[in-house]
């Protein structure tokens, strides 16, 4: 159901928006904090995965008795041990987690072993002899989605196209969006200005493998610790994948050392439990960095082309685009949402944007914050900066007048109601940052960004104690604080101090399904569940005062952490306490909880405005970034350090992905660069202070207001970046990353020119 | 009748058009309507679809009301990170 919940923009709020200390911080800096590798167990074997060197080729056989005869050597499984699921959508991961008939990216998994130590582990994936008869490989869009390009799924056909496609081909499916009539309005143009892009391939860069410790014992009862965004998800797809029932797989999710979208799907998971079972021994696996990169999910390549037209006066005419993202080796890259969001921050009479979704020999790709949107927000945010600059127009007023606001068809489609966007750039223009003065070879750059935002399902449980605190669990796996988050809200709601407050993140067997903590949803949803939870247990708390004063429920009010007459009528009474309300619980009832469960809606999107300062060294090519400031429409920041973090977060992502990360592979088809030396992530060292600037409209969907936060702040910054490095070397940069290399040979070229 | 607007790329699964006009009061029977009438459109339907009504964004939610002046936008399904 939709909560149609009136949002309580008057309300005053006593802890909403304050900034208490993490509930997880002291463990985290004392190194007492349990992630996916920390859990053990008596008896347990260590997992490996012997991968695929080749991009593409056809398993002839798999030969694994050399391995098993090996002493220590306890399970072997391979493709034989995982039956292709009847489910479609398990289908894809089935393959991605263990080769079929082809390994289809270098790194692909064909063999896992579990043996009493690492050291008899790596020995029996040496003794396992795999027969490969090689093929054609491709690992750029471009070049897959080509007549002739070796072809990774036979009897795949291009869908959403007007004609039916008569060949096999790399391209998954076209996504077409938009409204009005495009070439009419680049007619009405004066300027048109029309470019091509490309961003490589980044991975999410979470500095903790994925690990897990699986256990299935004889009678079919599973256990899986595991670091990961959904338990519940991995829950059901290991379930799916190996056939348990779902209740007998519980699934606890650790503490999680990054995510972003990475730990949205399985790995090692159900290898480790069908290990564990054909073995019947724990079994732990932990990811080496090698293996994070080659066989895990980054985010998608991509090429684009961008066309925009405005009238003199810095009116958008007409805008279309079209953008080709390589998804690897499966079905399923974020075209379709770049696509959408390439042209949600304008509001335009005319525009279209088609999407191709193509595969290639690369690993398949997982969600990266806000998927898609940051390479088509890169391609659209550069030419509108350069538009405004040919107009002879600030980049910033340009975007005002053209920006979408309450009441916008969007570019997707859906009408938008309250956003703040226009707020967002406004502030920007007045913000200092705007007007400091900038040095020799320096540029600054702005850009905007649009994400969606999304609830999903949700249940809390919130549990009064003996002694009138509260224990509070959710579902969710707490990824950028949200324990802190529902802990304020709780104790807000039922008038509490936040430390008389503990929120856990439950397993699957203690609280109902919870949809995976991605699309900046937490927050949101489990924020609304746990408010309305507060709610359903005050409610059950004047009861029991209620029945304790002789009165009728409803004349029972609840203020400040305590049960009260409504009013004079209801009688005079002393207000009853939490504390004095829950050591009678067993004499006025039983035990009291709240509990809200929910398929929520309502989300709002949000919006960001980004100025960066870089300076370009015209020896090296070497960009280093100045200063850094985040405008973003948080809805309300229940906890504002959170939210200045998932902002600089973005920030900082944005940054790496702008001018150092990228995906190198060999023409070999092989990945060059697994390991964080040869790709380079930032570190505190390259980076300014990254400041920020909350801004609050509401959302009417949640009743204290909130709005997404974590995936909006990494739209604008590859655009952001690219915008004032092309105005610090004085030529326009379209590929990104913009590593020293290119930024060379940019300049060398536009100097020639 | 509430004004029922798919993305582009489903066009020929619906006869040429993307804009409808459908007599639907929830989205289980905006669901059904279309599964009906462009048979087509199984495959997509099938694999999930996104809802927007009135600019909120409903993924699973069958039940949530569609008013006769409402804006339907049928959109693939989406996910975040």
């Amino acid at each position: 159901m939709s909560l149609q919940t009136e949002t309580e923009t008057k309300r005053s709020f006593n802890q909403i928006g304050t900034r208490p200390v993490r509930p997880d911080g002291i463990d985290k800096v004392t190194g007492r904090a349990r992630f996916g590798a920390d859990m053990e167990m008596p008896g347990m074997l260590h997992g490996l995965v012997l991968r695929s060197p080749h991009p593409h080729a056809k398993v002839k056989s798999i030969d694994i008795s050399r391995a098993a005869k090996l002493a220590g050597v306890k399970a072997i499984v391979t493709r034989d041990d995982f039956k292709m699921p009847k489910d479609k959508d398990l289908v894809d991961i089935c393959a991605n987690i263990m080769a079929r008939d082809k390994v289809l990216y270098d790194g692909h998994a064909v063999a896992a072993v579990a043996a009493t130590t690492k050291a008899i582990a790596r020995e029996a994936l040496k003794r396992i002899k795999v027969e490969y008869e090689i093929l054609p490989h491709v690992t750029d869009v471009d070049e897959a989605m080509k007549p002739g390009a070796p072809i990774l799924h036979k009897g795949m056909r291009t869908g959403g196209m007007d004609t039916k496609p008569r060949k096999d081909s790399n391209v998954v499916k076209r996504y077409k969006f938009g409204h009005g009539d495009v070439e009419k309005g680049f007619k009405q143009a004066d300027i048109v200005i029309e470019r091509s892009f490309k961003t490589a391939a980044t991975h999410q860069g979470y500095i903790e493998p994925h690990a897990c410790l699986a256990s299935i014992g004889p009678d079919g009862q599973g256990d899986l610790w595991v670091c990961t965004q959904g338990h519940y998800m991995v829950r059901n797809v290991c379930a799916g994948l190996l056939g348990l029932d779902v209740s007998q797989l519980r699934v606890t999710a650790s503490e999680i050392g990054g995510g972003f979208g990475g730990k949205t799907t399985v790995f090692i998971e159900p290898l480790a439990l069908a290990l564990s079972r054909k073995a019947n021994r724990p079994v732990k696996m932990v990811m080496s960095r090698d293996e994070v990169f080659r066989a895990t999910g980054p985010t998608s390549s991509t090429s684009m082309d961008v066309k925009i037209g405005a009238t003199k006066d810095g009116r958008i005419t007409a805008a279309h685009a079209e953008l080709r993202f390589q998804g690897g080796a499966f079905a399923g890259s974020p075209v379709s949402m770049g696509a959408m969001t390439a042209f949600a921050c304008y509001d335009l009479k005319n525009v279209q944007s088609i999407g191709y979704d193509v595969v290639t020999n690369r690993p398949k790709q997982a969600a990266y914050r806000a998927p898609g949107a940051p390479m088509a927000a890169f391609a659209v945010e550069s030419v509108i900066d350069e538009l405004a600059s040919k107009l002879g127009m600030d980049g910033l007023e340009f975007r005002i007048l053209n920006a979408a606001g309450e009441g916008t068809k969007s570019s997707y489609g859906p009408t938008f109601g309250p956003i703040g966007l226009k707020t967002t750039l406004e502030k920007a223009k007045s913000h200092a940052h705007n007007k400091a003065k900038l040095g020799k070879n320096q540029g600054r750059g702005i850009a905007c960004g649009f994400w969606f935002n999304f609830a999903g399902n949700t249940c809390v449980s919130l549990n009064l104690q003996l002694d009138g605190t509260i224990a509070l669990s959710v579902g969710t796996p707490d990824i950028g604080g949200s324990r802190a988050s529902m802990s304020l809200m709780a104790a807000e709601e039922l008038g509490v101090p936040y430390d008389k407050v503990r929120t856990i993140v439950a397993d699957t067997a203690s609280l109902g399904y919870n949809d995976v903590t991605d699309g900046s949803r937490t927050t949101f949803a489990a924020g609304l569940a746990t408010i309305e939870a507060a709610r359903d247990a005050i409610g059950k708390m004047c009861g029991r005062a209620a029945k304790v004063w002789g009165i009728p429920a409803d004349a029972v009010k609840w203020e400040n952490g305590y049960a009260k007459p409504a009013g004079p009528n209801a009688g005079a009474f002393k207000p009853m306490s939490m504390a004095e309300i829950a050591a009678i619980a067993h004499k006025t009832g039983g035990p009291i909880a709240g509990h809200y469960e929910i398929n929520a809606d309502g989300a709002g999107v949000s919006f960001a405005t980004h100025i960066v300062d870089s300076e370009v060294d015209p020896e090296t090519g070497r960009v280093t970034i100045l200063r850094y400031t985040v405008l973003q429409d948080a809805g309300k920041a229940i906890h504002p350090d959170y939210v200045e973090g998932q902002y600089q977060g973005g920030a900082v992502q944005g940054i790496g992905w702008a001018i150092n990360e990228e995906y190198i592979y060999g023409e070999d088809g092989r990945l060059q660069n697994a390991g964080f030396l040869d790709y380079r992530i930032p570190v505190a060292s390259d980076l300014p202070m990254i400041d920020t600037v909350i801004l609050e409209i509401p959302n009417p969907g949640h009743p204290y207001g909130v709005r997404g936060v974590g995936e909006t702040s990494i739209v604008p910054p590859l655009a952001a970046i690219a915008n004032s490095v092309s105005n610090a070397a004085g030529v326009r940069l379209t590929e990104l990353p913009m590593s020293p290399p290119k930024v060379l040979k940019a300049i060398g070229e536009h100097n020639r020119a | 009748m509430a004004k029922v607007i798919l993305w582009g790329s489903l066009k020929k699964a619906v006869g040429g058009k993307t804009e409808l006009e459908l007599d639907v009061s929830d989205v289980r029977e905006l669901l059904d309507a279309l599964g009906e009438r462009y048979p087509k459109l199984g495959p997509q339907l099938d694999a999930g679809v996104s809802v927007s009504i009135d600019g909120t964004m409903v993924r699973d939610n069958l039940f949530v009301a569609i008013k006769p002046d409402s804006e339907v936008y049928v959109l693939p399904r989406m996910a975040g990170g």
